[in-house]
């Protein structure tokens, strides 16, 4: 190592070794991303928190109401100190960052699929197919976000009830909130699958795959398809951060998810009346979400970047 | 140029249409308009319930609804007595002829509650737009010239963190350190809730004070990303042959980066900023119910939680033709910036 370039070695070492396939070139370029690893970290460093910590405490115990030691500041039995029902803060962002992390993981399953159904019918079929879901698409897209949310998350009211998993009861708004979010996250998503089928529909593999007698379903999903996943799996994972800040923002303006189930997000719902008196009652959960949005953040541009053929003189 | 524009906008009238009619189907089944009618939690006697909503006319298919709203009533018969007979021609004009109809909660036009609103709105975003511009160009160009400098590594961390920072976050803790900490430490610090002191009144230096605030949580995040664009803009731009060719005609270095390598960097900033305007307005909501501004996001927060159809109608159409406005001024603004691109 002394005496050779780094370089020099990896090249000796690549031209022993068999090519290797697309997939493994981006998680050797991923794992030399510096950003990208210590956002992994972060990540399962939050993971490890919502996880590990449910063996100290107890989902009673994070909802557990304590009127006489509402809003007491962090000390040894309350690290992170009491909301204004006196549970603790540090239970109720163990639970609730369980909460928020799966919405935003749920709700991306949700724009994922509507973005690359959309994207992809819109961009193989072209012609009206294609103009009409464009328009509608475009039409999604021209309102702000907040305002849909805002207003669909109304609209399914919370008239779901409560339901049980895993010996667990959940507030049944969780399912509206995953629901709502995916459904109005999915635009920027379509269009990318859109014009990436505009362009790959026309190349020869997939008229070799025409003439081979491929059906429209199976040229979609198995030719087209796969050779889009990169820009996808991106997108998805930038947008699970803007997911979990979509359910914070909505939570605290208090229409997300109801209590006593917590999320980060309505963690800061009654915080800011006490801003003042209590910074630790929306400083912790914020903090937390941030941590999250930073990695995913991190995590994304390394895939980015990995995915990306023009950066491969930048990684090695 | 005056064609395309005309083009555009012929363009976006069935896109706004088709906006409008989705936003009707959703918003007229938020819930019970006639809960906070006229503003009181007051529970309507079954007989006062039913009339008001035939005189509403509420009691029709959705659909209709939406045909009223657009084009008015006063061609057709309505029951404007609620006595179940439709004797007389209604007065609504419809939005297509200005009369967004009246506030549900407060018995008078809705254009007239949210012409009073929307400015202060407009008034964020500008300021904010504006200081977003200004700052991210500086930031980005000190750190495109001075690339992989203490200093520049030190902006590319903070706008990481600046990136992912949500915006209610921000708000509270710069409330918690600049208004509450600044004024436990006798510094002189900023003001957290309205437009102005109800004391002094709104004078230009009080609502500049009122803004600083608002304008640094809204502007921080978006200063945070589009420096980063600059940069690689700029980067991108200075390794070019023609930068090359201007420094060896012997331009100075500041016309060299301000006149030839910034103008071509900035230009797909436009386009961004345009694309991101609806963020940005949502971003609004969060921080006007946070600062107490009196702006559209906390009108249509409360009129969406009253089921105020006129109201909430109204604020989502006029946001849409802004943001479609904005789209077309920024193609536009970037034929002025960039002579090559042309618009048939």
């Amino acid at each position: 190592m002394t005496t050779t370039p780094a370089t020099g070695n990896l090249l000796q070492a690549e031209i022993e070794r068999p090519p290797l396939t697309p997939g493994q070139v981006a998680l050797r370029r991923f794992v030399r991303h510096r950003m990208a690893l210590v956002g992994v970290g972060i990540l399962v460093a939050l993971v490890l928190y919502v996880t590990v910590g449910t063996v100290f405490f107890s989902e009673a115990e994070a909802n557990y109401v304590d009127l006489r030691g509402k809003l007491s500041p962090p000390s040894w039995e309350h690290p992170f100190g009491t909301d204004l029902g006196g549970r603790d803060i540090l239970a109720r962002t163990i639970y609730g960052g369980q909460i928020s992390m799966i919405i935003g993981i749920l709700a991306v399953v949700v724009s994922v699929l509507a973005g690359v159904l959309i994207g992809a019918i819109a961009g193989f079929y072209g012609g009206l197919v294609d103009s009409l879901l464009m328009r509608f698409t475009e039409a999604a897209f021209n309102i702000p976000q907040l305002f849909l949310l805002i207003a669909l998350a109304k609209f399914f009211g919370t008239q779901m009830p409560a339901f049980t998993l895993f010996g667990r009861s959940f507030s049944g708004s969780v399912v509206i909130i995953v629901g709502v979010i995916g459904l109005t996250s999915w635009m920027y998503l379509a269009r990318i699958v859109r014009s990436n089928f505009l362009s790959l529909k026309e190349q020869e593999f997939v008229t070799a795959a025409r003439c081979a007698g491929a059906t429209d379903f199976s040229l979609i999903f198995e030719h087209v398809l796969p050779n889009t996943m990169a820009p996808i799996i991106v997108s998805a994972t930038l947008e699970i951060a803007t997911a979990i800040l979509s359910e914070a923002y909505i939570s605290f303006l208090g229409m997300g998810v109801q209590p006593p189930t917590a999320t980060w997000g309505n963690m800061l719902n009654e915080a800011y009346n006490h801003l003042e008196g209590a910074p630790w009652m929306w400083f912790f959960p914020g903090t937390l979400i941030l941590l999250a949005v930073l990695a995913i953040n991190f995590v994304g541009d390394g895939l980015r970047d990995a995915f990306d053929p023009r950066s491969l003189a930048a990684t090695q | 140029m005056v064609r395309y524009v005309l083009r555009r906008l012929l363009q976006a009238i069935p896109l706004l249409l088709i906006i409008s009619l989705i936003l009707f189907i959703l918003i007229s089944n938020l819930g019970d308009p006639l809960a906070s009618f006229g503003g009181t939690r007051r529970r309507l006697p079954p007989a006062d319930r039913e009339r008001l909503t035939r005189q509403l006319g509420l009691d029709r298919p959705v659909i209709v609804q939406y045909g009223i709203w657009l084009i008015g009533n006063d061609w057709m018969k309505i029951d404007a007595n609620g006595d179940g007979v439709y004797d007389e021609y209604g007065t609504r004009h419809g939005v297509l002829r200005g009369d967004f109809g009246n506030s549900f909660q407060e018995r008078r036009p809705a254009l007239e509650i949210i012409g009073e609103r929307v400015w202060n709105t407009l008034l964020l975003m500008t300021t904010c737009e504006v200081v977003v511009l200004i700052f991210s160009l500086l930031i980005g160009i000190y750190s495109a010239l001075r690339q992989y400098s203490a200093w520049d590594n030190v902006i590319t961390a903070f706008s990481f963190i600046g990136y992912s920072m949500p915006v209610f976050w921000l708000s509270l803790m710069l409330i918690y350190i600049f208004a509450v900490n600044f004024r436990r430490w006798g510094l002189p610090y900023f003001p957290v809730s309205g437009m102005y002191d109800l004391g002094v009144g709104p004078t230009l230096g009080q609502i500049v004070w009122h803004l600083v605030l608002p304008v640094a949580s809204l502007s921080i995040v978006s200063i945070a990303g589009y420096s980063r664009y600059v940069r690689s803009q700029m980067l991108e731009v200075i390794s070019q042959d023609y930068i090359r060719t201007a420094y060896a005609k012997g331009l100075p270095r500041r016309m060299v980066i301000l006149g030839h390598a910034l103008k071509n960097a900035a230009l797909p900033l436009v386009t961004i900023i345009g694309m991101d305007l609806p963020l940005l307005l949502g971003g609004a909501v969060v921080t006007e119910a946070i600062f107490g501004w009196p702006g559209m996001g906390r009108l249509y927060f409360k009129a969406t939680n009253a089921a105020d159809i006129p109201v909430t109608m109204g604020i989502l159409v006029i946001i849409s033709v802004l943001v479609v406005l904005f789209q077309i001024i920024t193609d536009v603004t970037y034929t002025f910036l960039d002579p090559r691109i042309r618009y048939e």
